[in-house]
Parts: structure tokens; C-alpha cells; sequence
């Protein structure tokens, strides 16, 4: 009975303090001159991504080399899956090269709980559609934790595309398991009709809620988005929901700033913003490859993974 | 999941460090082969032999594998001190990645490594664990040190050698060889984590 | 060819004998009391005797996917569920949009001989929305079309739409809408309401069905045309034709046994785990509160008829991502299990009136012949016979479509078919195709 990490919802608390707290341990390791730990030796992870995203991919192939697994890359374009093979074909033929973990990233919500059903390895969703990006809700609580401390009853607003943003669906499930209280700020055209259940606030207006937020976390806006009524322009978007200066000198003074990257400065974060002290984006790359250690560790390193949700 | 985080460090065929409802306290059928002054005599001598050995602390670094042998590496670390009048490095080195039974048992939490900030390059470290069994945690030390630097020498100290080595490993300083059968388990508690300090023997009578 | 059902209960009414001859109900009477020299003796003891069902909205898929379906496997599949005619729908390949194709499907069924099938017309050329298809041309041919549709896409065009209406009222006939508005539903992938947020699916609003609804309801009346809704999925759709209904428009309407059981949350939380796209259908599996709605229209008549909109999908159409997966259930082997559960067992319609919804009804919308019912001596012997005590766990590996895209896979309903008869002759006996 293998286990994957599908959706930060199938997270318990200590799941998720196990991955911090190991991540924690797993971050002495990037300042080593040896960057290198035997444990997965002999363990086959593959990347296979549907969709175009280097750095997460390069972060995830990081963090498994870095633990010596054997990382296979298989990327959608100019494969056989262009030529029109299923996801489950493609999942069979992993099985057969035994893969132990499948590190996928796919256009389709949905599409990694599928894949988890056709092979045997863990299966640890990079991204899908516009559901859920896990690790990287991970690697932001990591990196709020270690400029913050506890997260209980830290106050998070996340801003932006929540309609379409993955990341801002694995954020509010974990950080809400982990005690903060979420906020999360977008037009009403960019937020789901039926919210009554999400375990975290909702609010139009950007300015009410900035004075009281430890952490403000910007979502990248799709250039798609920009053309079909979502917003009546991006000069609009950029002044009622971006993150200027000014609205920076109106957050707490140990507030910081976040962005999942990759960055429309000058249209949801200026660039004065990005690039300022209270900004942990550079940070959010290095934690990346860490937080990924500690969940491939966690999944793959024993005769049971230590984690995640069952399928 | 909880058995992975209550073993900070799961060890070889379980013999030491590991936490048991009751804390210090013997459950059935156990008892104390060493009592808290046995224990104290024994880590004095080791701290005077460690130190005779070096010839000085300056170039030691003493290096507890958790959760116990960071404790008494601690306090070895505070004799020395107390000796020498000058404080001793010491921290601690988690060897979980590096063992060669992680596939036999469900993944679990890392302990705590802490490194002095200059590194493990040309110093004497003294790897301190609480009980030398198998020879496979101390391996999996040696391997984490490698990946660390390169000390000058690398020496190993336990409190309870029970035995049944399955490597090529032997202590240089030991606070009491106990011979024991493979069907006992041998538990050591320190106050710091037990509240109590005592070496406990269980099993094995028929 | 004569047989006696001995101790038939009719519409679930007390135990009668039925004689069947020359294609014909020859006589109904008391246990004994019918003659049966010479015929054929079927024990029909407990079971209940309901007129053959009609399905007004069934995808044989022949021709062009005969890897799905074809005429022969969709009506043996609709033997063995109990009916004696089907409604053909018009999306196949080459669409069934000219009096040749729907010559062809109608001589199919003729030949496959397991239940009389009635091809439905495209309402435009190619289902393209561009412009009417020979809609006279198909209603004088020998398939004798009378309902119209271009299901599986909305004739969105308001006028179009109006023309279609007026047009098909020179030969009784009648357009069958798929409701869904296009601009609302680029994309859409399920209901649009608190599991689409969750799941990151793209939602389909119920507005997207209810606007069309309302549109051609008032379109039909401006005209005084005859309208029939496919697949009505919303309690506000049901609200939008009890109005119509109340106005004396001539709308009428249908409903799927999967709108009456499942609901949304089968996306996020199945037997098989989230996103499994079994659970994919047009239009989507809606909320609880929809699913109330419907059971109460369609047991107080607001919605006219069950309508299995059958549609058989392969194996890899099915097993894939939800995006990419084909929307559709094959329906034709459970509908009368699912009408049982949903209506029956709940007490919402009595057997008289799950024969009203799934067989009178919809022969009287389809303008069909010789079947609907009522069971009385001297109509045609179309009939089937249900056991309503068995339970029975779902199993599509047995079933005769070809296609195994049922979402009742595992799920133990009540009542089986165990015997189905066409003009008299027995086209399912002991449950099995003869």
C-alpha cells in the first residue's frame, strides 16, 4: 500500500511538522561542501512533466540527486505522449522501468490521483492543472516558518488568481493545518462561486487587509487571464491588487513578501517590492530543493513512506 | 507515522535510545546492571582517557549520535571542562541517512546534527553513542563524517558495549562491557531525557 | 407464437394471467382463469408487468463508433433493460441529419429485431448550428422521424432555434433541446459550485442550462410550437418548465436516472478515489437539492419522462485525466434498477406511474405507435416483466452494450428484467436475450 502526496488536504498536522522539521535538518546539507546523502541509492524517481516548468523541475531533480536516487526526466514534449499515448500507457511503462516515485506536473486537475491508481511507486504531484502544487505550499511554510517562527495564528493573505491558482489551494489547506489564519484577496472574477467551505477568509479590498497581514503573498497572473474579462485591464488588476511600495510601507514592519515565482514585476509586485529585504522570493528557490528532500526522504527512504494522504 | 517520530533514531535491532512508555522507570522484568553512580564513575574515567589520549582538548570535537549520545557527549564535553578549566567542542551528528537498514523499517523523523562552525577538518572526534551492538550505527557514522571532512582521527566512545558485532568496529573507550544474549534488549536512561540515569537489562532468561 | 404470463402483477396491481398472441394481448384475467392451450407457460409469479419502456434519448452510436456501440449491442442492451423502442440519437458519424442515415439506423434496428428503433433527426446540417437540416425529408422518410435534436450540442442561435420550431410543426414534430449555453461552458468539466472549486475543475453553471431552458420556452410559445427538454439537470430548470407548464405551453421534458441518484460530490469522493472521470456526463452530476427537484418534478408530472441518454464510451475514453475523458454513462441495463431506487423505493411513484413516466409518455412525445402502453386486451403485446425483490450488484463485465462506462459499477440496486416481449415474440426471457 504505497502513499503519495496528492493534495496538502490529505496532510495531518504532524505529517506536516514531520516535513518542516526534517526539511529543517535536510537544509545543513546545502551548505555542505558535499552536497550529497547515500539514502535513496538504488531508488528510480521520475520526472515527468506534462507541462513546460524548469524550475520546478530542476528543483525536484536537485533533491533527489541529492540523495543519490536516480532521477529520470521525462518531458511530454517530443515523446510519445505528443504522439497521442494515454497517461495510463505512459504510467505503465514507468511501472515497468521501476520507477519508485513519479514526480509529475500536468495541465489536468486531477491527473496525478489518476496516475496514483495505475503504478505502484509513490506518486508526488508537482502541480496539476489548477488544483493543488503541494510542495510548493510547503517550501512557503518553510520559508515563513524560518523567518517567523510558529505559524499559529500567524495571519497570511494571499493574493491574486485564486480561481485558477494551484498554489493558492495547497496554501490554504496547510497553512490552515498548521494554525495560521488565511486571507485570501482577489476580484470576485477571480475567486470560485462557492467558497462557504474553504477554511480561510475572503475579501475584494486588498487595502483593508494588508495593515494586519505577517505575510502577503502575491500569485502570478496569467497572461491568458488578461484578455478575457476577468479584469478590464492589467493597469486596473496592477492598482487595485498589486503589490506597490506604497502599499508595502502600509504592511507591519516585520511583514514579508512572497511570490511563487515566476514574476510579472511591474504588474501584481513591483519591482522595487520583489526585490526588497522583506522579500523571501530568492529564498523560496533554495527551499524548494530542501522541502523536496525531506518529502522524497519521507516517502521513499523506508519500507513504508512516512506521509501523506492514502489512495 | 508516530512510530517514526517517537524514534528520533531508530536503531539497529533495538537495543538502546529508545523511548519507552515509563520513562526511567524498569518495566517487567527488567533490571538495573548499572545504577546513576556507576554511570557517573564510568564517564569520568572515559572523559580522563579521552583527554589523556588527545594530549589536551584543543583539538577535540566530541560528537554524540542521537538522542543518547548526544547527551553523554554533553557530559563527557562538561568533565573535560571541568578537568582542563577550558571548554571542549561538542555537538552532535545524526547518522539516518546513512543507514543501511532504512529499507527494513517505515520511514522516520532525522535527529539533530550540530557541527561546531569550523567543520570536523583536523580535529580528533570522538563519536559518542550510548550502546555499541551491531557495529552499524557507528559505520553509518563514519560514512556522515566522511561526507563532513576529513578529521585527523576518529575515535569512538560508548557507555555499554553488549557485544555481537556484525562489522568490524571496536570502541576505544567503553564505560562497561556487558555480555549479553541476542534475545536481551539493553536500555539506557539518562536523566536529561529519562529522568533517571540506569542501564536496564531485559529478556533473555528462560 | 403465444405465451401465458401466469400471475403477472399489472402495474404492481394484484396477480393476473396474461395471454400474448399473434402480437397482441388476447386476454388479462384472474389466475386460471385465462385458457392457455397451446401456449407457452412463464411463471410470472411476483414479478410486474409494465408496458415495454421507451427511451427518448439513447447514442447506438452506429455508424461511425462502432467500437462504442452499435444498433445490434445498444438494443440488446435495451431488451434486457426492459424496453421494446429507443429513441436514436442523431450525433453519429456521418450525423443522422438526411433521410439516408436515418434510413439506415432504422433498418438496423429493424434487423437487430431486439426492440423497435426510432432515429432522431439533427436540427442542423452536420449538428454545425449553421442551418436546418431536410427535416421534412427525414419525417416523410420510412424512418418516420418526428423528434428532432442535435443533442450533445445546443442549438444556441435564437433564431434558428425559432425557425426549427415553427418549421417542424407541418408533421407534428417536435425539437428536443440539449440546453447548455456556450459561452458559459468553455471548457467546463463538471457542475460549477463548491467541489468544482475544490477540485480546480473548470464549472459548468446550472444558469448555463436554465437560460436556454427559459429562452425557448418563451421561444415555443411566441410560435406555438411543441418543446421538449433533454436531460433537465437543475431545480431551476424544473422551476423555469413547471412556469411554462403552468402557462399551457406544450413543453415537455426528461430527466436520466443518473441526474435522479448521483450528485457532484462523486467527483471528489468515490469508491475509485477523486477524478474519476466514470462520473463525467453532459450535462454534469449536480447537488443534492438538484437531485430533491427532480425526484419531485418528475413525480408530480413537471418533468414528463425518464430518458436514459445512454452513451456508451471505450475503455480509453474513460481512463484517462477528467479533462480529457468523454462525458457520458451508459445507462439502458440500470435505468429501471435507478428508477426503483430513486422514485419507487422513496415512494414518489407507484408502478403505474413509473409505467406513465418511462413508457406512455414518451412513445406520446415521440409519436410512437404501438407502444406506451395501456396493458388491456387488444393492444400490442409490448410489455416487460421486472422481479422487484432481487437486489443485484452491478456488474457491466454482463452487460450486452459494449461499452462499460457505467457509474453504478459495485453499487447493489434493486429490480431485474426477466423478461422483455416485442409484438408478442420475447426478445429477453429468464433475464437473458432469446
Amino acid at each position: 500500500m504505497m502513499r503519495h502526496l496528492l493534495s496538502t488536504a490529505d496532510l495531518s498536522r504532524d505529517d506536516a511538522l514531520l516535513i518542516l522539521d526534517t526539511a529543517e535538518q535536510l537544509a545543513q546539507v546545502s551548505g555542505r561542501s558535499i552536497k550529497k546523502l547515500p539514502t535513496l541509492r538504488g531508488r528510480t524517481v521520475v520526472n515527468l512533466f506534462f507541462e513546460d516548468s524548469t524550475r520546478t523541475r530542476i528543483s525536484f531533480e536537485a533533491a533527489a540527486k541529492r540523495l543519490s536516487a536516480d532521477v529520470i526526466n521525462f518531458s511530454a514534449k517530443g515523446s510519445s505522449v505528443s504522439k497521442g499515448e494515454s497517461l495510463k500507457d505512459t504510467a505503465l511503462t514507468l511501472q515497468a522501468m521501476g520507477a519508485d516515485a513519479v514526480v509529475i506536473r500536468h495541465g489536468a486537475s486531477g491527473a496525478p490521483h489518476r496516475l496514483a491508481n495505475w503504478v505502484d511507486g509513490s506518486v508526488v504531484n508537482a502541480g496539476d492543472g489548477t488544483h493543488e502544487h503541494p510542495t510548493q505550499a510547503l517550501l512557503d511554510a518553510f520559508t515563513m516558518r524560518r523567518r517567523l517562527g510558529d505559524l499559529d495564528g500567524r495571519r497570511v493573505t494571499i493574493v491574486g488568481d485564486v480561481l485558477h491558482s494551484r498554489v493558492a489551494r495547497s496554501n490554504v489547506h496547510l497553512l490552515h493545518t498548521l494554525g495560521a489564519e488565511v486571507t485570501l484577496v482577489a476580484p470576485p472574477t477571480l475567486l470560485p462561486v462557492a467558497m462557504g467551505d474553504w477554511p480561510c477568509e475572503v475579501s475584494y479590498d486588498f487595502d483593508a487587509v494588508l495593515s494586519k497581514s505577517d505575510v502577503v503573498m502575491m500569485l502570478r497572473v496569467q497572461h491568458e487571464r488578461m484578455n478575457a474579462s476577468y479584469f478590464p485591464s492589467a493597469r486596473e488588476y496592477s492598482r487595485r491588487y498589486g503589490l506597490d511600495p506604497e502599499r508595502l510601507g502600509r504592511m507591519p514592519e516585520e511583514a514579508i513578501v512572497m511570490h511563487p515565482g515566476p514574476m510579472n514585476r511591474g504588474m501584481e509586485i513591483a519591482a522595487e517590492v520583489a526585490d526588497c529585504a522583506r522579500s523571501t522570493i530568492v529564498e523560496q528557490v533554495t527551499n524548494g530543493v530542501t522541502v523536496r528532500m525531506a518529502v522524497l526522504y519521507l516517502l521513499l527512504s523506508g519500507s513504508e513512506p512516512a506521509i501523506g494522504g492514502n489512495q | 507515522m508516530n512510530a517514526a517520530r517517537n524514534q528520533a533514531r531508530d536503531d539497529e535491532p533495538r537495543s538502546n535510545g529508545e523511548v519507552v512508555p515509563g520513562g526511567g522507570r524498569p518495566v517487567d522484568g527488567e533490571r538495573a546492571v548499572l545504577e546513576a553512580p556507576d554511570i557517573n564513575r564510568a564517564l569520568t574515567r572515559i572523559a580522563h582517557e579521552i583527554l589523556e589520549r588527545a594530549k589536551g582538548p584543543e583539538k577535540l570535537l566530541l560528537l554524540g549520535i542521537p538522542t543518547r549520545g548526544t547527551v553523554l557527549a554533553r557530559r563527557l564535553a562538561d568533565r573535560i571542562e571541568q578537568v582542563e578549566g577550558r571548554p571542549v567542542a561538542s555537538g552532535s551528528l545524526d547518522v539516518t541517512m546513512y543507514r543501511d537498514d532504512l529499507r527494513l523499517r517505515p520511514a522516520r523523523a532525522l535527529g539533530r546534527t550540530d557541527l561546531p562552525k569550523e567543520g570536523v577538518d583536523g580535529r580528533i572526534v570522538v563519536l559518542v553513542d550510548d550502546v555499541l551492538y551491531s557495529g552499524r550505527t557507528v559505520r553509518a557514522a563514519l560514512d556522515a563524517l566522511n561526507d563532513l571532512g576529513r578529521p585527523t582521527a576518529v575515535r569512538l566512545a560508548v557507555l555499554v558495549d553488549r557485544g555481537h558485532r556484525e562489522l568490524p568496529i571496536r570502541a576505544d573507550y567503553v564505560g562497561k562491557n556487558l555480555p549479553t544474549s541476542r534475545a536481551e534488549t539493553v536500555r539506557v536512561c539518562l536523566a536529561e531525557i529519562d529522568q533517571r540515569d540506569a542501564v536496564l537489562l531485559r529478556g533473555g532468561q528462560r | 407464437m403465444t405465451y401465458l404470463l401466469k400471475g403477472a402483477r399489472v402495474l404492481g396491481g394484484e396477480p393476473k394471467d396474461i395471454l400474448l398472441k399473434a402480437g397482441y394481448i388476447a386476454e388479462i384475467g384472474a389466475p386460471g382463469e385465462v385458457d392457455g392451450t397451446g401456449a407457452g407457460h412463464i411463471d410470472a409469479s411476483g414479478l410486474i408487468a409494465l408496458p415495454g419502456l421507451v427511451d427518448l434519448h439513447t447514442h447506438l452510436r452506429e455508424p461511425g463508433r462502432e467500437d462504442a456501440e452499435t444498433v445490434e449491442s445498444g438494443t440488446a442492451a435495451a431488451a434486457l433493460g426492459g424496453f421494446t423502442a429507443v429513441h436514436a440519437m442523431a450525433n453519429t458519424s456521418p450525423v443522422a441529419d438526411t433521410a439516408g442515415v436515418v434510413e439506415q439506423v432504422w433498418r438496423l434496428g429493424q434487423e437487430a429485431g431486439h426492440c423497435d428503433v426510432q432515429p432522431v433527426g439533427a436540427v442542423t446540417s452536420g449538428l454545425a448550428g449553421r442551418q436546418l437540416a431536410e427535416l421534412g425529408a427525414m419525417a416523410d422518410s420510412a424512418a418516420r422521424v418526428r423528434v428532432f435534436s442535435d443533442d450533445g450540442v445546443c442549438v444556441s442561435d435564437a433564431v434558428l432555434m425559432r425557425r426549427a420550431l415553427e418549421y417542424v410543426k407541418a408533421f407534428d414534430g417536435v425539437v428536443a433541446q440539449h440546453a447548455q449555453e456556450p459561452r458559459l461552458t468553455e471548457g467546463a468539466q463538471m457542475n460549477e459550485g463548491a467541489v468544482s472549486g475544490r477540485l480546480g475543475l473548470t464549472g459548468w453553471p446550472a444558469v448555463a442550462e436554465e437560460a436556454i431552458i427559459a429562452r425557448d420556452c418563451l421561444l415555443a410559445a411566441h410560435v406555438g410550437s411543441r418543446l421538449h427538454i433533454c436531460h433537465v439537470s437543475t431545480a431551476g430548470s424544473v422551476e423555469i418548465i413547471r412556469w411554462a407548464k403552468s402557462k399551457g405551453w406544450d413543453v415537455t421534458a426528461e430527466v436520466t436516472p443518473h441526474h435522479l441518484l448521483l450528485t457532484d460530490a462523486f467527483a471528489e469522493d468515490s469508491p475509485t478515489g477523486p477524478y474519476n472521470p466514470i462520473y463525467k456526463v453532459n450535462p454534469p452530476l449536480r447537488t443534492r437539492a438538484d437531485v430533491v427537484a427532480l425526484r419531485e418534478a418528475l413525480a408530480d408530472g413537471t418533468i414528463d419522462c425518464v430518458a436514459t441518454d445512454h452513451a456508451p464510451h471505450p475503455v480509453e475514453d474513460k481512463e484517462t485525466e477528467w479533462p480529457a475523458a468523454a462525458m457520458g454513462m451508459i445507462g439502458l441495463e440500470t435505468a429501471l434498477s435507478v428508477v426503483q431506487e430513486a422514485m419507487v423505493e422513496t415512494g414518489l411513484l407507484d408502478w403505474a406511474g413509473v409505467a406513465d413516466r418511462m413508457s406512455a409518455r414518451p412513445a406520446r412525445i415521440g409519436r410512437l405507435d404501438g407502444h406506451g402502453g395501456p396493458l388491456k386486451p387488444g393492444a400490442p403485446a409490448n410489455l416487460t416483466l421486472l422481479d422487484p425483490a432481487t437486489r443485484w450488484a452491478v456488474d457491466p463485465g454482463g452487460f450486452a452494450s459494449k461499452s462499460r462506462n457505467t457509474p453504478y459499477q459495485g453499487m447493489t440496486l434493486p429490480g431485474r428484467v426477466v423478461a422483455t416481449f416485442l409484438r408478442g415474440r420475447p426478445t429477453v426471457l429468464e433475464g437473458k436475450l432469446t
